[in-house]
């Protein structure tokens, strides 16, 4: 796998700017990492949103997934963090700067084991960003230990046989009060670029469980997530497309059905064409029932699992002054000699 | 310092702090946690301010919501010292399960106040007992269940105010502030002080010496305490972000910020131009602030010991990757949760090395509540321009307690956002800037905010490591290269950070280096030591890293004694490190019991040493 190598063409977005502009540094994780592959989407789904690299702030922990904001936009500011602590840096920033377009990648280690409880409040507050966690079913960086979304009864060389359910992240982020929970794979990059560009546009935590495979610890036999696994048993629960605001298609083409069409807040719509099963992603009980149903069976669903535009995003909830709180100049910041003043006098 | 302190450093008042009588004495009120006693104790501390007699108040309660022992300590003394004495001259008597052990506790001479209608066991003939017309008041009141306890305490009020000859107008004043002006409360609580003071003026034959006297020794002066003092500084120093895990004594800190926020620092539409959080654990605190800070907003948390050890990853990361944040740790006594309601200054090095790996910490620590409003400020100040973390080390008993202070001074100087670069620098650089080169040889780098409009403004942040411009290193040169500035910023935060405040006393052979709220019972105690022989120099710490002046001051005397409050004399290890030459002519004198340090045991422990000197 090449790893963000220029696409070799002059092609420009709606910003001026060619993919390559998108890009970051050359890759160092191993050749054929599934995170390789999910930076190439999330390059791919920047450029044609024609998302401005200086608004994005991309944000992660310690793995091998959260190295790989080094990989792609380049031009944007970045923080790798803490193990399992991304959540809070990615709080602090969005709530004192509106602005920023904020995306975070972790790995199952990192958002299921030490940062879980991170994860958890992350979604409960709401903040509007794109959570993108690379689910390996294993710790990459530190060499093969099981991770908390292992299988049952799953043997690794090293760590040896898993005795513990796993931890499902999708359920855990749609009962944490979620409004955008899809899962996906990184060996299907169109879908996964569809549901990243439809995250961008969610208003609150976009919550993307994309199982990434492991090549030099967790892509043999009999782990369900290896590349051979996920390409035999995706299931993808309808086929989408990300129709940005300006978007002016019609749905002429189409058996009216056939196809659901979601709003999002900024005019945006994602288009979910139908496959041969029912699926309503706006109903959180069929999405819960889903995700349980799937627990025993030996499939996994890929789509947009739950959507809902209706919650409010922590910095709403915060009642701030209008803009970002980063931009108030210093006048802004400290009361007047008056105002001490009669503090002064108030205690007297 | 406050200035009734300050006026009070005269050698002649060496025997001060006995319990003479007028304006010279401590009281001593024992009650039950959750009895609500702090509105009456507080209304006294406040009424004898009023009166002009420099008082202050401690509160040693235990870490319980209801029923265990609380004691308040209140100690007038006209010449104006107020560190916390062992030594009670009158005891309110409030709480059955404690007065055997609290009246034997009493001076020679002292007073006991107890409810009337209990039997006193044990009564000692060198001390004067008055009953209080307790459960008269209470019935008397017509109060409502709920707030009987209340009313019980203003029986004390009442009966002290009539023994000491408080002024009952100072009283209603000082309830008027306490209950915030509302009208059916205080006049409900000053209903029953009044008719205590009434039972007492027919009851009472007042035969002992105490006695408040109006003085103008707190002109100008007022009562606040010092978690209200930082909250206060940090909202004139521009704070933006806080995130915060209640702790106790930290706690109040946050809860000052939150009115003084709302009343200040809202728009006309009363949207808020900062964001105050409480978040699910410590991790998440400090993981805000500093990524609040790392976006570019003046950004500080608050919290206790048990708190500060879980910052600790945090601390590091922040001075390896050069974010902004301020941590406040109002410590506690440790180790681990330890008393959680009693004082130590035992963070002193835990929180300087906070982390992994080499790192130090800028810290600051005030000794005054006009100190906290400074530092509240000067914290977010250094944590911009130095582009690191800066801890203050407050401590339960400067936070909690209330302390007289002169009015709070406006900031002097502007607010100090440090290297920032903008898009318009950016145009002007062509682009060039790396974020981690020395530019200025002060070590600290220029840093461009998230969200700047430029294509070059965006540079990657890590705790690993890298090079100057901001990329994955691990070659040995680039590693050192970078520990090497960072060791120079450090040595540059020396030159800015609050100074050592130094007072020379003559030739004198002995120095005191002490810190933080031991200050005034140092001073207290070089009176003392003066008048027993022994003149001392002084030098109080304000930040670290120490710098010059402190080996200097060690160099100029014979034997320094660093005065602390923790078992392992914390800071006398910092300034034997700091200056090896020195070192063998620092001493230590420390002390961990849970209670603030007393100017006598600080003067009995170094006369103590200065004997075996002699010998
Ligand atoms: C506090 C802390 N504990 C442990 C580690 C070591 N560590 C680094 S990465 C990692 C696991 C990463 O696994 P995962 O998040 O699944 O990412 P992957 O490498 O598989 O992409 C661990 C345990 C650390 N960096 N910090
Ligand atoms: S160890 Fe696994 S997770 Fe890490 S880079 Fe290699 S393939 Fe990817």
């Amino acid at each position: 796998m090449t790893d963000n190598a220029a696409q070799g063409s002059t092609a420009c977005n709606l910003l001026g700017l060619s993919r390559t502009d998108y890009n970051g540094a050359k890759s160092t994780l191993c050749n054929g990492c599934g995170h390789n592959s999910i930076a190439n989407v999330i390059i791919g789904a920047a450029y044609d949103l024609s998302l401005d690299p200086t608004r994005i702030a991309k944000f992660s922990g310690i793995g091998c997934s959260s190295k790989s904001p080094t990989y792609f936009l380049g031009r944007s500011h970045s923080i790798n963090g803490l193990h399992g602590r991304m959540p809070s840096l990615a709080t602090g920033a969005t709530t004192v700067n509106r602005e920023l377009v904020a995306i975070g990648v972790s790995g199952d280690g990192d958002t299921g084991s030490i940062g879980f409880g991170q994860f958890k409040h992350l979604l409960r507050r709401n903040v509007d960003m794109v959570y993108i966690i690379e689910n390996n079913g294993v710790y990459g960086l530190t060499k093969g230990q099981l991770s908390a979304t292992a299988d049952l009864g799953q043997k690794l060389k090293h760590a040896g046989v898993n005795e513990l359910p796993p931890l499902d992240f999708c359920l855990e982020a749609i009962i944490a009060g979620c409004g955008f929970v899809a899962r996906s794979f990184a060996g299907d990059p169109k879908q996964l670029q569809e549901l990243i560009k439809a995250a961008f546009s969610h208003r609150g935590t976009a919550v993307l469980n994309v199982i990434s495979p492991c090549v030099s610890f967790n892509n043999g036999e009999g782990s369900t997530k290896s590349y051979s696994w996920g390409k035999e048993h995706d299931l993808p629960l309808h086929e989408i497309d990300f129709l940005p605001m300006e978007h002016d298609e019609i749905l002429a083409d189409y058996d009216p059905g056939t196809i659901r069409e979601v709003a999002l807040h900024d005019g945006s719509v994602i288009r979910l064409k139908k496959t041969d099963r029912e699926y309503d992603p706006t109903d959180r009980m069929a999405a819960i029932k889903l995700l349980e149903e799937e627990r025993s069976g030996g499939m996994f669903t890929t789509g947009l699992l739950y959507v809902d535009e209706g919650r409010q995003t922590f910095a709403d909830h915060e009642r701030l002054v209008p803009g970002s709180l980063v931009n108030l100049p210093n006048e802004k910041l400290r009361p007047s000699k008056e105002a001490l003043d009669k503090i002064n006098g108030k205690y007297r | 310092m406050s200035v009734a302190v300050s006026n009070a450093l005269s050698p002649a008042v060496a025997g001060a702090g006995r319990g003479g009588g007028v304006n010279d004495f401590s009281i001593t009120v024992a009650t039950v946690n959750g009895s609500g006693s702090q509105t009456a104790n507080n209304t006294l501390l406040r009424a004898i301010h009023r009166m002009g007699a420099p008082v202050s108040g401690k509160n040693i309660f235990p870490s319980n919501i209801q029923g265990l022992p609380t004691w308040f300590t209140i100690r007038v003394n006209r010449d104006g010292f107020l560190a916390r004495c062992d030594e009670t001259q009158i005891l309110v008597a409030m709480n059955k399960a404690t007065i055997l052990e609290d009246i034997q506790k009493l001076q020679p001479g002292g007073i006991c106040l107890y409810p009337g209608e209990e039997e006193l066991p044990n009564r000692r003939d060198d001390v004067t007992f008055y009953p209080m017309p307790v459960n008269e008041v209470v019935q008397q009141s017509g109060a409502e269940t709920r707030l009987k306890p209340y009313v019980a305490n203003m029986a004390y009020v009442g009966t002290l105010a009539y023994l000491l000859g408080i002024d009952l107008k100072e009283i209603e004043a000082a309830l008027a502030h306490n209950l915030n002006g509302k009208e059916k409360a205080i006049a409900l609580n000053l209903g029953a002080a009044k008719a205590a003071y009434e039972w007492a003026g027919e009851h009472l034959a007042k035969t002992d010496p105490f006695r408040i006297e109006r003085m103008d020794k707190t002109d100008g002066t007022f009562l606040i305490t010092g978690n209200s003092g930082a909250a206060l500084g940090a909202v004139f120093g521009g704070v933006q972000f806080v995130g915060w895990y209640p702790i106790t004594p930290a706690t109040s800190l946050v809860d000052s910020l939150k009115e003084y926020l709302r009343e200040l620092r809202c728009d006309a539409d009363g949207k808020a131009t900062y964001s105050i959080v409480q978040t699910e654990d410590e991790l998440a605190a400090i993981g805000m602030v500093i990524g609040a800070g790392w976006a570019g907003a003046r950004s500080m948390t608050s919290t206790s010991g048990p708190g500060l050890s879980l910052m600790a990853e945090f601390a590091g990361y922040a001075y390896f990757a050069e974010i902004p944040a301020v941590i406040w740790d109002v410590q506690r006594m440790g180790p681990a949760t330890g008393l959680p309601t009693r004082v130590a200054q035992g963070d002193v090095l835990p929180a300087y090395t906070l982390g992994h790996g080499d790192g130090r910490h800028v810290c600051l620590i005030p000794a005054s509540v006009a100190e906290c409003f400074e530092f509240g400020g000067t914290a977010l100040d250094l944590a911009e321009r130095l582009q690191t973390l800066v801890i203050v080390l407050s401590d339960l008993d400067l936070g909690t307690n209330l302390w007289p202070t002169p009015p709070f001074e406006y900031p002097d100087k502007p607010i100090d956002r440090g290297k920032v670069l903008t898009a318009e620098d950016l145009t002007r650089l062509e682009g060039k800037w790396q974020r981690y080169a020395d530019v200025d040889g002060d070590g600290i780098g220029y840093r461009t905010l998230p969200g700047t409009n430029h294509p070059a403004a965006g540079y990657f942040t890590r705790g690993t490591g890298h090079n100057e411009a901001a990329a994955y290193s691990e070659r040995p040169e680039e590693w050192s290269a970078n520990l090497a500035r960072l060791a120079r910023k450090h040595d540059h935060a020396r030159s800015i950070v609050p100074a050592p405040v130094i007072e020379l006393a003559g030739e004198a052979e002995v120095g005191i280096i002490s810190y933080g709220s031991n200050d005034l019972a140092v001073q207290e105690a070089r009176v003392s030591l003066e008048a027993a022989g022994v003149p001392t120099s002084y030098l109080r710490v304000r930040a670290l890293p120490l710098e010059q002046r402190l080996a200097d001051f060690l160099g100029n005397h014979e034997r320094v004694y660093v005065v602390e409050n923790n078992l392992e004399g914390q800071m006398h290890q910092l300034v034997q490190l700091h200056d090896p030459a020195g070192a063998g002519r620092v001493v230590s004198i420390a002390k961990c019991d849970g209670l603030p340090l007393t100017a006598r045991w600080i003067s009995a422990s170094i006369l103590d040493q200065e004997a075996k000197e002699k010998a």
